[in-house]
């Protein structure tokens, strides 16, 4: 099948963008939507023009570095399914497909479809961890985890850090990803002495990134390649009332508590 | 040959004592001075991500680097299976002796003792550490550890988290080293590409980078540097591998003097979803547990045209119970590979290629029922599905093997330290302890025994034992190695001939696979050797990377890579040539036994075979370091 595509082109942060049409040809179902891209590369390569930017690397759908908007959906809108996993076989002959990168402040375009996701790092380095410094650990079986708790815990635990979530909300929200950790590392046992604090401050982070609110759009749920549920962010919700409640103080900041916008 | 005397290093005592030995002989560093000292990591997957965490926890001054946009991404990320500790939580008879001799054994006795012993003792602190830091692993109703057992053994020992076992230990030692990041004790550079070592004065003192979003070219001096950049199975082009994972910094150091160790051990998993068209740029593993419940068969007759599940169960060959009755599906990975290439050869493969063998869970699931089969596997189901369309839970999966972890890399000590002093190596980048073939779940096992506990233990040892004169980036040699870092990016950008890099690695790989894949012999070797001299050179003259080196420009990236990946591959070569046995991964046609299984040669080649970079276009020099077999008896292998 042949498709036209129209890809957004920008050689820096800071330069003006434009999208850019292309034509690709002889794409066949079983190729990849990012083999379908490496072709079109190949193509530009040989003609000297710069290549298009995308990032990608397992390819098989756990790595969270590939993702852009697929005629303005995260991920091209399969199912639980990341861009690297999407296949052909869903598209036709002559369609149309636009490509943009992510789109929000807090992840800044590097190069065509690449974005800059450290503000994720630095929403988990304010506390999306539990601290056990090496050596400090009491044996494996000393701690008895509910295997319900340890099932949500790696429910949560799945989320790939790929972006989707921010992308896809009209508030360019990261809510998704910071309650998935906080839901997977707050439903631990071992998770409890920092629970409070951890919540607070990842929250903190959120806001200081530059991320923005939540009015429960429900948006992140539907593109998350992962199906991170969108209940998770009640159970952050929940946390932080707890946190500022036992340490009689407002929550640093937040999402404003659930309310309907529709 | 053999001129340099490698020394191993290891300690004294029974095997038993001498991990405890050897700690008590090391040197500590008084805790107020650990800031003063300042440690290279590169690479953020479990072993440089559980290093960093530990060492800077310690206290010491840790730089940690990778190409990737968050140390998350690392290729550890994708390990599926699961990790072995020798826990015994199942009371059947596991043991740390048993753990260790599995993986001797497992590894065709190619492996140093004293180091494999040492991971199975560490397997259980990796256990309760991982569960501390939250990793969620799969429980039982009573919130006890769930096991499952693993290709190649009897004992039920490997820990697991659904199918994304890799994913949650990553993100276990991810989140550790971000809390360090935070702290302060580290200092995370991000799309940053280690491009060459820096040796002052015969010791590693320092890397030159290129910042991957600027192309700034860099240099960064510290007291200690540790490589923790994974394997080289994408030499092969196509394998389970993600895209950018390459050999770019152990080969540089192993041109700056660095012995490369065994790299004729690969690994080719046997459950890969096969290769369906042309264009495909990687191969999708299938988590080999899946080997603990699904049956491997293909056809009796040649040329069986109906569908799988027309095939009446007298029509169906199950050729691993047939051939391997005791151990079944479950023998280790190189048999259960080779196995799988010969049934395709004889023309009974299945699959448009008939390149590819039925894996069934038709039995399983009436065993255990749907929903116990979807609890266990669902993810990878799904995943297949995703590939081929297929639903699995109807129809039996196809596999075939693809190329999947290097058991060779770096040589190393007993203190995981190289032959250059100051240079450690840790995780899959060296060649330590697989021997010749690796057991299912033990990559994970490895790369954080390294990770969180040898590595801080031997480095500052190192540093303790060595007052080092400070060196900083201005030192002359840093300058030279600059110079040859971009040297070489501006010759690649200037060449402007036809070919991507691309394209010149998909030619590689094909050579390098068919030539020395799964089956070697005298005759493919030398013709690999013929070709791949050729290619690089066509590569060097006709390469074209549009764009310039002062942006993000990722055909410059990957350019740099394929270029290294040539070297590699001629020195992968002439160690399979000179290998005259077969002995696990490495299966040359000229040395079996009469039933077709790989036969050793002990007498000749039970050694480590560590070689020597003489300069391009020089034959390398080899070294040998004897291994000694004191507790686990050479044996030939039977899985029968
Ligand atoms: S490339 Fe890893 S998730 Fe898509």
């Amino acid at each position: 099948m042949n498709l036209f595509l129209k890809i957004w082109r920008q050689s820096r942060k800071d330069a003006p963008g434009e999208f850019k049409e292309y034509q690709v040809r002889d794409i066949t179902p079983d190729m990849s939507f990012l083999e379908m891209l490496d072709a079109l590369n190949e193509d530009l390569n040989a003609r000297g023009e710069p290549p298009v930017a995308f990032e990608h690397d397992c390819r098989e759908g756990i790595c969270g570095s590939c993702g852009f908007l697929i005629n303005g959906v995260a991920h091209g809108g399969q199912r639980g399914t990341t861009v690297c996993q999407l296949s052909m076989r869903f598209f036709k002959d002559g369609d149309r497909l636009t490509l943009e990168p992510w789109r929000a402040s807090a992840f800044p375009i590097i190069r065509d479809l690449v974005v800059d996701r450290s503000a994720f790092d630095r929403i988990l380095q304010a506390g999306g961890f539990i601290s056990a410094p090496t050596g400090s650990a009491p044996d494996a079986n000393a701690i008895l985890v509910p295997k319900e708790a340890a099932d949500t815990a790696f429910d949560a635990a799945a989320c790939i850090g790929c972006g989707a979530c921010v992308a896809a909300c009209p508030n360019a929200a990261a809510m998704l990803f910071t309650s998935a950790k906080l839901t997977h590392l707050n439903k631990l046992p071992q998770g409890q002495p920092q629970r409070d604090q951890r919540t607070l401050n990842m929250a903190a982070a959120m806001s200081r990134e530059g991320f923005g609110s939540c009015t429960n759009h429900g948006e992140c749920e539907a593109v998350c390649p992962k199906e991170i549920p969108i209940e998770f962010i009640g159970n952050m919700n929940r946390d932080l009332i707890r946190a500022a409640w036992k340490r009689r103080r407002e929550p640093l900041t937040l999402s404003e508590s659930p309310k309907d916008e529709r | 040959m053999g001129t340099t005397m490698l020394d191993a290093r290891i300690p004294s005592g029974p095997i038993e004592q001498k991990w405890d030995n050897c700690r008590f002989e090391m040197k500590l560093v008084n805790p107020a001075n650990r800031r003063k000292f300042s440690i290279i990591i590169v690479g953020s997957g479990l072993a440089g991500a559980a290093a960093a965490a530990s060492l800077g926890q310690q206290g010491y001054q840790v730089h940690c680097f990778s190409y990737h946009d968050s140390p998350r991404r690392a290729h550890s990320i994708a390990a599926q299976g699961g990790i072995n500790a020798a826990k015994n939580y199942r009371n059947d008879g596991d043991s740390i002796y048993r753990l260790f001799y599995d993986t001797v054994k497992g590894g065709d006795f190619r492996a140093r003792e004293a180091n494999v012993y040492r991971l199975a003792q560490l397997s259980v602190n990796i256990i309760d550490q991982c569960v501390a830091q939250g990793v969620p692993f799969a429980r039982e109703y009573g919130g006890l550890l769930d096991t499952r057992s693993f290709g190649g053994v009897q004992v039920s020992r490997t820990f697991y988290a659904r199918g994304q076992t890799g994913q949650q230990l990553l993100l276990g030692a991810y989140q550790a080293l971000e809390e360090q990041i935070a702290a302060g004790t580290v200092k995370m550079h991000s799309r940053c590409e280690m491009l060459d070592l820096v040796v002052v004065d015969g010791r590693a003192r320092g890397i030159v980078t290129r910042n991957l979003v600027t192309g700034a070219i860099e240099c960064h001096a510290a007291d200690v540097v540790v490589l923790a950049t994974g394997g080289y199975s994408n030499v092969f082009n196509l394998s389970t591998n993600a895209k950018a994972s390459n050999c770019t910094a152990i080969w540089r150091a192993h041109r700056r003097g660095a012995f490369f160790a065994n790299p004729c051990f690969t690994q080719i998993h046997p459950t890969c979803i096969p290769l369906t068209s042309e264009h495909q740029s990687k191969l999708t593993l299938m988590s080999e547990s899946l080997r603990n419940d699904g049956r491997v068969w293909v056809p009796k007759k040649k040329g069986d045209q109906r569908s799988p599940n027309e095939i009446p169960e007298e029509d169906r060959d199950y050729y691993l119970e047939r051939r391997y009755p005791s151990f079944g599906n479950l023998v280790p990975r190189d048999i259960a590979s080779r196995a799988a290439k010969e049934i395709c050869d004889e023309g009974r493969g299945v699959g448009s290629s008939g390149q590819g063998v039925y894996l069934d869970f038709r039995d399983a699931i009436q065993r255990m029922g749907l929903e116990v089969v979807r609890e266990k596997y669902g993810n990878l189901f799904e995943i297949y599905e995703k590939i081929t369309g297929e639903d699995a839970y109807k129809v039996p999966m196809r596999i075939y093997p693809a190329p999947h972890y290097t058991m060779g890399g770096l040589w190393v000590d007993y203190h995981l330290m190289s032959n250059v002093p100051g240079l450690f190596v840790g995780g899959e980048a060296n060649f330590s302890d697989h021997g010749a073939n690796r057991l299912g779940a033990s990559a994970l096992m490895q790369g954080l025994a390294d990770g969180y506990f040898i590595i801080p233990a031997t480095v500052p040892n190192y540093i303790a034992a060595n007052p080092l004169a400070k060196v900083d980036t201005s030192h002359p040699a840093f300058q030279a190695v600059k110079a040859d870092v971009e040297k070489r990016i501006s010759t690649m950008l200037s060449i402007n001939g036809k070919r991507s890099a691309e394209s010149f690695l998909r030619e590689l790989g094909k050579l390098v696979w068919d030539d020395c894949g799964m089956a070697r012999s005298e005759q493919s070797l030398q013709h690999a050797l013929a070709e791949i001299p050729k290619l690089r050179d066509e590569f060097w003259h006709n390469l074209r990377v549009i764009g310039t080196g002062e942006e993000l420009n990722q055909s410059l990236e990957k350019a740099g890579r394929v270029a290294d990946f040539f070297e590699l591959a001629e020195l992968l070569c002439i160690d399979a040539l000179h290998r005259k046995e077969s002995c696990g991964g490495h299966f040359r046609v000229e040395y079996q036994t009469p039933d077709g299984e790989a036969r050793r040669d002990d007498e000749n080649f039970s050694y480590c075979a560590a070689w020597e970079w003489k300069g391009e276009g020089v034959a390398p020099e080899l070294h040998k370091e004897p291994l000694t077999f004191e507790y686990v008896h050479l044996t030939q292998r039977s899985y029968k």
